[in-house]
């Protein structure tokens, strides 16, 4: 019982300690923190509309933690979630511009598959890399997010360009209005909850499912596991290493295409980053994946809990007029303490259990 | 992996504890209808860069400090994504502000949602030409590529390799109205070689300054740019002694000795249009423009600098000329 | 392309390429000795962010350059306690802390710099230095000879990296703790206090990193790294966790950004063409490392926390 207790403490101890450090910066700035933590919490989740815009944010962070899930899995080490929602969004994009007419219960399942495609493609270039060419993964999926910036860019200027920003003369990076048939259905009238953030409860399900009731998913564990092992048992590993990044990358590149498909414009733009377009929402679904222990139906509270951080930010710096910047600081330091935790937790109740308090418990917690 | 479910999960709890904290200290905040306090005029920016950052958005903050008529103001800014940035600017008008400025084109599709739901919220959205057809939206727009050109044309009369540098993010926005302006104004002028080099990056410092470097090794003698990573080049160009031009904020603090002048875009020309139609009840459905006529746009230039005999009365001249319509800028 | 093949064009490429190159190699260098020591830091990025921002506002309070070298370092080597602490100590996840570490200096730095500066100010930028003789010799003596003294210090870290992993009893330790941990603990190698100060030097570097990125440029803006750091630790895995491999990563990195640049003045890419040619960096990384084809072993306990049993 004190040992559970003290699972759920720690942790606690640990966020509690991470908000008293930004109730310090707000201090610092001249704002009160009692207002602050108001304002986040009115802005994450004060009222249904908001709920649903931390749903929505949450969405590609779901879709790309379930994904990074399969990938880590198998040991394998994607940082390309970048890339692979840029390529899934440009992909849906192009299919929405050449198919508009298409009704919408055929062109919505259809960009989402467009987004699977691109964002597959863009994971299975650095697994086939790492399998066959003994390139690291971290070194391709790094450099492959800079090269789809780019090639954003290219395309946005130039062949998928809105025709008005030409002809204005204001040339911004952006599509025209994509076709409402491709729209994602929202929910509920009134708030922004679309059909996506279902789709991606429904990826993340189906990753676990994947994972652990199918036989490609033990063969994706067994080469994570130990290669040498699932080698000696006949699995391919180089097969399932492409496999694996492949469909991490299918599911971020349904992030992309959410992103354009459930955007209040309904079309794809950047400001020549990619994060202008992506919101980062490719390294900020690692660390949901991570904070959700690396399994895909822990990853959706977990990319809740960062959805409702990053809404509750916006609301904190037009309520508090503080830089968004502190937002930024304040979830550096909360995925600081909390992942410090696990470890003080496991130290905690292992030297309880030397004093003697639990000497009958012989399954000690291992830190891993 | 059971541990990390109680660590995920009592975080939750965590959260759902201070939501319910939150829910009940928190007092209601309804929408504030119409002024605030004092009478003052409630005005809110949505920007996409820094608010200080000596170029697009300190242009639009400056301007609505300058504004006669007093003003509460609130800025949101560092969206570049523009989710957040939609996010905000409803946010903004549900906070019942009166007028809320959406600083970036790219946040035109989200208006696009978002002004229908406030009828009585005045947008005003640039840079842009139109309102796409909504009736609460005022648009606004800088004819960069005037000041552009007198900045070329007095570049030309500087430059004795004939060869001038631009340095620029990407492709894109008032950035290329600005410098299509410069490069006609300089040949124009005499210049014999425009050469313009786009980074691909509205941040990346380094790569800006290593572009001025180019630059530097082919010849150029004189430089611009436009965005805010030309910090970088601007502090290139201040050590090899090259004379720089700027634009959409004056420039001067970064290069004192250097910077000849900058394009200042100075928005509450139109912003006072735009609210005395607002007093009158129009509260939108027009597109202003600000330009060398209008007062919108003011070449200011660094006295430190000193021009050669005539350059500076050739310049007021050429201004002269754009406004009354005698010279052609070509943009 | 003509005029790109003049000796003053050249050695100005050059010249772009080695100061481009000097943040990622400082950087590269130090997250190899942490690597080596089985330790992956994700946050090289923030810490790099962190030591520009008060590097850069040591110089403007101070003007002192070499003050806010020192003061680049000791920031790296305090987020390098603080790492220390999270991943030796606490055993904590690396992957997850790195990227922790990384969102919070982005944050912190640009919020210090809002709150502390504001708008940009220029500041002194490192002054060149002549090598001696060396500096003489036509046109490589300018290109190679003629540069700051972060760069020389930069490239002189590669021999030295080289020779403490190889030839000396820590280097030993730290790749012997890199690779085995438990056989290095029962011969009496302390992995954790190892680890630690593999992973503070690593920081420092990193902390110099973002010294020698701001005193170059002269300017501090928010996010003044734009994923840096990221390159740098790609760059290891490019090097093969070796010095002069890692080194020549960031030459050629450095070099292939360089060159594009130098094209784009000389209008031998057009505009039109410039995004696609903004890609050549990453595209030459990864395709020179198919070329180059080697089956490299990683440090065998690289991300895995060591706990005594």
């Amino acid at each position: 019982m004190l040992k559970a207790v003290l699972g759920a403490l720690v942790p606690l101890l640990a966020a509690v300690v991470a908000f008293a450090f930004g109730a310090i910066m707000l201090l610092a700035l001249g704002a009160s923190p009692l207002e602050g933590l108001n304002a986040m919490l009115d802005g994450a989740f004060g009222s249904g509309s908001r709920l649903a815009a931390t749903a929505v944010k949450a969405t590609p962070l779901i879709l790309v933690g379930a994904g990074i899930t399969i990938a880590f899995r198998t040991s394998v080490i994607n940082i390309g979630g970048e890339s692979q929602i840029i390529a899934g969004a440009l992909l849906s994009t192009v299919v929405a511009l050449t198919l508009p007419d298409l009704p919408a219960f055929i062109l919505v399942p259809l960009v989402l598959l467009a987004g699977a495609a691109g964002g597959a493609v863009l994971g299975a270039i650095p697994g086939a890399l790492k399998a066959y060419a003994s390139v690291n993964e971290i070194l391709s999926t790094i450099m492959l997010n800079l090269v789809m910036v780019q090639f954003m860019n290219f395309l946005l200027r130039g062949p998928l360009i809105d025709p008005f920003e030409l002809e204005a003369g204001t040339r911004i990076p952006q599509t025209q209005r994509l076709s409402d048939n491709a729209a994602l259905p929202t929910l509920i009238d009134g708030t922004r909850l679309h059909i996506g953030v279902p789709v991606a409860i429904i990826a993340a399900v189906a990753a676990y499912l994947i994972l652990w009731r199918t036989p490609t998913g033990f063969r994706l564990r067994a080469v994570g596991h130990s290669p040498e092992a699932a080698r000696a048992a006949g699995i391919s590993v180089k097969r399932n290493v492409t496999l694996a990044m492949a469909l991490s990358g299918s599911l971020a590149g349904i992030a992309g295409s959410i992103l354009v498909f459930g955007s209040e414009g309904q079309r794809m733009v950047t400001d020549g980053s990619a994060a202008g377009f992506t919101g980062s929402a490719g390294f900020n679904g690692i660390v949901a994946a991570l904070f959700g222990g690396l399994h895909p139906l822990w990853t959706i509270p977990s990319a809740m809990l960062f959805g409702a951080l990053l809404t509750g930010a916006t609301q904190l710096q037009r309520v508090l007029q503080v830089p968004a910047a502190l937002a930024v600081a304040l979830n550096g330091i909360v995925v600081i303490f909390v992942i410090s935790s696990t470890p003080v937790r496991g130290w905690l109740q292992r030297s309880l259990a030397d004093s003697g308090l639990f000497s009958r418990s012989s399954n000690r917690v291992e830190a891993d | 992996m059971k541990k990390q479910w109680r660590l995920s999960s009592s975080v939750l709890v965590l959260l759902g504890a201070l939501a319910l904290v939150g829910a009940a200290c928190g007092g209601d905040d309804a929408p504030a209808s119409g002024s605030g306090e004092g009478g003052a005029l409630r005005v809110a920016i949505v920007a996409p860069s820094a608010s200080d950052d000596l170029a697009f958005s300190q242009s639009m903050v400056d301007s609505v400090n300058a504004l006669e008529r007093a003003v509460e103001l609130s800025v949101t800014d560092g969206t570049f994504i523009v989710e957040d940035a939609a996010a905000a600017i409803r946010g903004y008008a549900e906070d019942g502000n009166d007028v809320v400025i959406a600083h970036g084109t790219q946040f035109g599709g989200s208006l696009v949602e978002i002004a229908p739901d406030f009828p009585d919220v005045t947008f005003v959205w640039g840079t842009a030409s139109d309102t796409q057809g909504l009736d609460n939206v005022f648009a606004y727009a800088p004819a960069a590529g005037e000041g552009g050109y007198v900045n070329g044309s007095i570049a030309a009369s500087l430059t004795e390799s004939g060869v001038i540098g631009v340095v620029g993010p990407i492709e894109a926005g008032d950035a290329v109205a600005y410098i299509n302006g410069f490069e006609a104004g300089a040949l124009a002028g005499g210049a014999s070689e425009v050469n313009i080099t786009y980074t691909g990056s509205f941040g990346d410092v380094a790569l800006a300054a290593e572009a001025a470097e180019a630059h530097l090794a082919n010849k150029v003698d004189v430089l611009t740019g436009t965005a805010q990573m030309v910090v970088g080049a601007v502090g290139v160009a201040a050590d090899a002694g090259v004379p720089w031009f700027g634009t959409q904020a004056n420039q001067t603090s970064l290069a004192p000795d250097l910077v000849v002048a900058s394009q200042v875009y100075h928005w509450e020309v139109v912003l006072e249009e735009m609210l005395a139609l607002r007093d009158s009840g129009v509260i939108g459905g027009q597109a202003f423009e600000i330009n060398l006529a209008n007062g919108g746009l003011v070449i200011e230039f660094n006295d430190a600098f000193e021009l050669p005999a005539g350059v500076r009365d050739a310049a007021d001249a050429m201004i002269e000329g754009i406004t009354n319509g005698t010279v052609n800028t070509g943009s | 392309m003509g005029d790109f093949f003049t000796l003053s064009v050249l050695v100005a490429t050059a010249a772009s390429a080695i100061r481009l190159a000097t943040p990622y190699l400082l950087a590269s260098l130090g997250e190899t000795i942490g690597q080596r020591s089985g330790v992956l830091n994700l946050g090289v990025d923030g810490v790099m962010l962190l030591s520009a921002f008060f590097s850069y506002w040591t110089v403007l309070g101070t003007g002192n350059l070499w003050l806010a070298v020192l003061v680049g370092l000791v920031v790296g080597l305090a987020m390098g306690v603080l790492y220390g602490v999270i991943t030796v100590r606490l055993s904590a996840t690396q992957g997850i802390s790195g990227i922790g570490i990384f969102i919070f200096g982005l944050g912190l730095s640009d919020l210090l710099f809002r709150q502390l500066v504001g708008t940009p100010k220029p500041v002194r930028r490192l002054p060149n230095v002549d090598v001696p003789i060396l500096s003489d010799i036509p046109h490589l003596g300018e290109a190679l000879f003629q540069r700051n003294l972060l760069t020389y210090l930069a490239f002189l870290l590669v021999p030295a990296t080289a020779l403490l992993l190889s030839r000396t009893t820590f280097g030993l330790n730290i790749r012997s703790v890199g690779e085995n941990p438990q056989a290095a603990d029962s011969l009496g190698v302390s992995v954790e206090r190892t680890r630690f100060v593999a992973i503070l030097i690593g920081n420092a570097m990193a902390g110099l990193a973002g010294a020698a990125l701001v005193l170059q440029l002269g300017i501090f803006q928010p996010n003044l790294t734009q994923g840096l750091g990221f390159i740098a630790v790609a760059l290891v895995y490019f090097g093969a966790w070796r010095p002069v491999g890692v080194m020549g990563g960031a030459l050629l990195y450095g070099l292939v950004n360089a060159t594009v640049l130098q094209w784009k003045a000389l209008g031998i890419i057009p505009v039109s063409g410039s995004d696609l040619a903004n890609m050549a960096p990453a595209v030459l990384t990864i395709l020179a490392l198919i070329v180059l084809a080697r089956r490299v072993h990683a440090p065998a306990a690289l991300t895995k926390p060591f706990t005594r049993h």
